[in-house]
């Protein structure tokens, strides 16, 4: 067990399984009872099947309900899976959808929570205790990732300063000023922030920092290694969504060596992404999510499209928590940029705004100066291309709105000439990520 | 009266320019005079050949994108104030034009100017009004 005394929501890490298990039957039953009482769409799908709450008897039950989508919350946008009025939720966050329209959560008291106590033993699993100043650098406002952070930190009763993401001489000011003990942001800022520290000629070595807490984007081993060389710290990987909770859903601990799901709260299953059957633990396929407590919107088998697999064997850190392994890929061709989601259907969508007949297109993400870059590059047509400048010029900025309208993102946007995207079978290669080789130490 | 001119789009990098050259060149097709207009991110290149549409044929064959637009050549004096004698006498008419080149031939004591303008047709018949010579594209071909 880590040597830093436990916060007392920790110790729900620890049960035996027995109790964990019966804990989670019992909500999951409620759950599922309130669903089927409030949720029109649950109602309807559970009647289809002839499935009553009551046919869940036991924690293997749970594959015989059906499943919940991403696009089962755009398509009863905003408030379709609420199952408490509006009087009882205190807070909404959004995340961008599959197309125009974000997808919108909503939290009760309860369900705040809820979302402060799993975000304190996040914090705590990290090795942070109240002794600690947390540099909170993740973007406030709808992104879940800021707020998420701010309350765990306070529930955990640490120091914590709502700086939120951007203005890096601010931040590198702070983290000197303030004795920061922690600092939480995706990785790729931190990357930034090493590379802006470094360039300062002071180093790591004067600062307090020695934990990073990261998420809200796939990151590697190797960039692990990177940072906790350069920076001097321990970088330790969160996994949260916004449809399930927001960050709080998975944690590493000192062992760094997997995340350890609260299961108390959430129950996971990992199925296979084409049949959707349950696997047995150990075997890779995607991670099924049904929130056990959560009230505003209860989420029964949520598919997240994350790849991963649950690590059977116990953790050496002695939280009895079972553990994945960190997300390697998604069952979908969803991609993370700077935090924000993005679909390749979204960006067709903003050049077919534009355009009547899809252009060739390609993404192409890189990493500058740590930071996410997007470019989408469009092949000219000979309808599209005019003999003025002004023209193109035009063209190019309607290009870059209606990304920016759609995905709510600013990308650089590239008109190349005819046949310069490589297509293999005809059909282009729609992303290129040369983000993960960059930063390979 | 009218030329046909073909805009080719071109990436804004190094060697870019060499691709649709290369092609015209294989096709034997001679350019007669060109201008690059250029951006950050991208440049269109305009020429005049005599058989435009080989030479647009050859450049789609090629894989570039090519826009036929219509461009008056027009006869000017080549002397100082040449120029601004034409200028005189489309302004007044409201006649927009949106850019020129020069073309490296001369006819006798005069340049040849090509003009894009917008409503190419109107320009014309203002110029000849005025006694301004706008070349038949046989004339201006025999030029070269």
């Amino acid at each position: 067990m880590s040597n830093n005394p436990i916060h007392p929501d920790s110790y729900a890490d620890f049960l035996c399984p027995d109790e964990l298990h019966r804990i989670q039957l019992n909500r999951l039953q409620a759950i599922v009872q309130a669903s089927y009482d409030t949720v029109p769409l649950t109602r309807g799908r559970m009647d289809e099947i002839g499935l009553k709450p009551e046919h869940i008897q036991s924690l293997a039950d749970t594959a015989k309900l059906p499943f919940t989508q991403k696009t089962d919350l755009r398509d009863t946008y905003p408030y379709g899976l609420f199952a408490r009025p509006m009087k009882e939720v205190i807070r909404l966050h959004a995340s961008s959808g599959t197309t125009g329209k974000p997808i919108v959560v909503g939290y009760t008291r309860d369900d705040m929570k809820v979302w402060s106590s799993v975000m304190a033993r996040t914090f705590c699993a990290a090795g942070l205790t109240e002794n600690d100043v947390i540099q909170n650098a993740f973007g406030y406002g709808l992104f879940t990732g800021g707020l998420g952070a701010h309350y765990g930190a306070e529930a955990l009763g640490a120091t914590v300063i709502p700086i939120s993401g951007g203005n890096t001489e601010r931040q590198i000011m702070v983290m000197q000023d303030f004795g920061v003990t922690a600092i939480c942001s995706t990785p790729s800022y931190f990357l930034h922030l090493i590379e802006a520290i470094e360039a300062t000629g002071r180093g790591f070595k004067d600062l307090k920092l020695k934990v990073g807490v990261f998420g809200a984007e796939p990151w590697t081993d190797g960039m692990r290694a990177h940072i906790q060389d350069r920076a001097h710290i321990k970088a330790y990987d969160i996994y949260g969504l916004s449809e399930i909770i927001g960050p709080g859903v998975a944690t590493e601990c000192s062992q760094q060596n997997g995340l350890h799901v609260f299961e108390d709260h959430f129950l996971m299953e990992i199925v296979d992404p084409k049949t959707g059957q349950v696997l047995p633990d150990g075997e890779e396929g995607e991670l099924v999510l049904t929130t056990l407590s959560k009230q505003a919107i209860p989420m029964i088998r949520y598919r997240t499209h994350d790849i991963t697999s649950i690590i059977p064997e116990p953790c050496a850190c002695g939280r009895t928590l079972r553990r994945i392994h960190r997300i390697s890929h998604r069952s979908d061709d969803m991609i993370i940029i700077r935090g924000v989601n993005v679909f390749p259907s979204q960006i067709e969508a903003a050049l077919l705004k534009v355009e009547k007949s899809l252009p060739h297109y390609q993404i192409v993400l890189s990493l500058k100066e740590g930071l996410d870059q997007i470019e989408v590059q469009v092949e000219v047509t000979e309808e599209m291309f005019r003999d003025r400048v002004s023209a193109l010029e035009q063209l190019h900025k309607k290009f870059s709105h209606a990304i920016e309208h759609v995905v709510g993102l600013r990308a650089q946007v590239r008109l190349v000439e005819p046949q310069t995207i490589a297509r293999s079978q005809g059909k282009a290669k729609r992303v290129i990520d040369q983000r993960k080789e960059k930063v390979s130490p | 009266m009218k030329l046909k001119q073909l805009s080719v789009f071109l990436e804004n990098k190094p060697g870019r320019l060499s691709h649709p050259c290369k092609l015209l060149a294989e096709a034997g097709i001679n350019i007669l005079t060109l201008c690059l207009a250029d951006t950050e991110q991208f440049g269109i290149l305009r020429l005049i050949a005599k058989d435009w549409e080989k030479a647009k044929s050859a450049l789609e064959k090629g894989g570039c994108v090519v826009n036929i637009s219509e461009v008056l050549a027009i006869e000017i004096p080549d002397h100082p104030g040449g120029l601004e004698s034409i200028l005189s006498i489309l302004e007044p008419n409201a006649i927009n034009i949106e850019y020129m080149y020069a073309f490296t031939l001369k006819r006798g004591s005069n340049a040849v100017l090509i003009a894009r303008i917008e409503d190419v047709d109107r320009a014309a018949e203002i110029l000849r009004k005025k006694k301004i010579d706008v070349l038949e594209s046989s004339t201006f071909f025999a030029l070269s």
